[in-house]
């Protein structure tokens, strides 16, 4: 990774532009050529330094439903239950983190509803609790890292 | 499904790297360049896209300590709050939760991303100590390990 790859990834977390030739637009403004920008988000993608690229939805005004939920895993059980909650397709990250509650992760679903179902499975399938901890008021979301 | 539908649908795992690449998803979907550019506005300017351009993995980035901060702040106080710890530059999230008394008291989540544990400490006394908020509870809850991360897919038809 080099410079232009760094003000690659500083300027382009979000407002990627909607027109005609966005990517030389936004190689014009970055002083390097469309190819070499394709080229290089292109090999960034795949060396999984991105992710991915493209829009980022709000779940809810698209009709679907989001939450996040956390576990009291036994550390005994810790890689079963890891397994058995990344099996649900709905499922989109997942955290170990140092607390009791040691399980967190990201529900998705397509319609609101289906929330409360995909976490009722994962009660069922593990046995364990899952806290159910909804979004009330979003403050900020801007999530930006500089490198 | 509607074109709205379809064109969301057929994005969210990426925009094509080509130089035209708002004609390429139309192409695919049986909608102009114009259109398709015209619709994305639309998805835009409503907020059903909230964000438009790269996610990084912060860890190959040498982010490798990723903390999420709660607080158990009074109802009155929580919308004040999360605003101001918005506004610091290194909270890259700031959300209000439901409770779960008593387990769980907590209601604001801040997430906190730096290179390392003692940064990302140091990064959060500041915050107390700016906001004045040292009398509410909080507790730190480092990532251990991320076992998946990835989008949220909402349309399961592109699902693998």
């Amino acid at each position: 990774m080099d410079s232009i790859d760094r003000n690659i990834i500083n300027n382009l977390q979000g407002n990627f532009p909607i027109c005609e030739h966005p990517y030389a637009k936004v190689a014009e403004q970055l002083n390097i050529t469309e190819k070499d920008l394709i080229q290089r988000i292109d090999k960034l993608l795949e060396q999984g330094i991105l992710s991915r690229f493209g829009p980022m939805y709000h779940a809810e005004r698209l009709g679907g439903g989001l939450t996040l939920a956390a576990m009291q895993v036994p550390e005994i059980d810790f890689e079963t239950v890891t397994k058995q909650v990344n099996t649900f397709p709905e499922v989109a990250h997942n955290y170990a983190r140092n607390h009791k509650l040691n399980m967190w992760f990201v529900i998705a679903t397509e319609k609101p509803e289906q929330i409360n179902i995909v976490i009722a499975e994962i009660e069922k399938q593990t046995g364990l609790h899952v806290y159910n901890m909804p979004k009330q008021t979003e403050y900020y979301l801007g999530f930006q890292l500089i490198v | 499904m509607d074109t709205d539908q379809l064109l969301i649908e057929i994005i969210q795992n990426g925009l094509p790297l080509v130089s035209h690449p708002y004609a390429a998803i139309g192409k695919q979907i049986g909608l102009t360049e114009t259109e398709v550019i015209a619709k994305l506005n639309n998805l835009i300017e409503t907020g059903v896209i909230k964000r438009f351009g790269i996610v990084v993995y912060h860890r190959k980035l040498g982010y490798q300590a990723n903390a999420m901060v709660v607080w158990n702040i009074p109802d009155n106080e929580v919308d004040i709050l999360g605003k101001k710890l918005g506004q610091f530059k290194f909270v890259t999230l700031c959300y209000r939760r439901s409770r779960h008394l008593p387990d769980w008291p907590y209601n604001l989540y801040c997430m906190i991303h730096g290179t390392d544990r003692e940064v990302v400490l140091q990064k959060i006394d500041e915050l107390i100590e700016q906001c004045y908020i040292s009398q509410f509870p909080h507790q730190v809850l480092f990532s251990k390990r991320c076992f998946k991360q990835r989008g949220a897919i909402y349309y399961s038809t592109s699902n693998d």
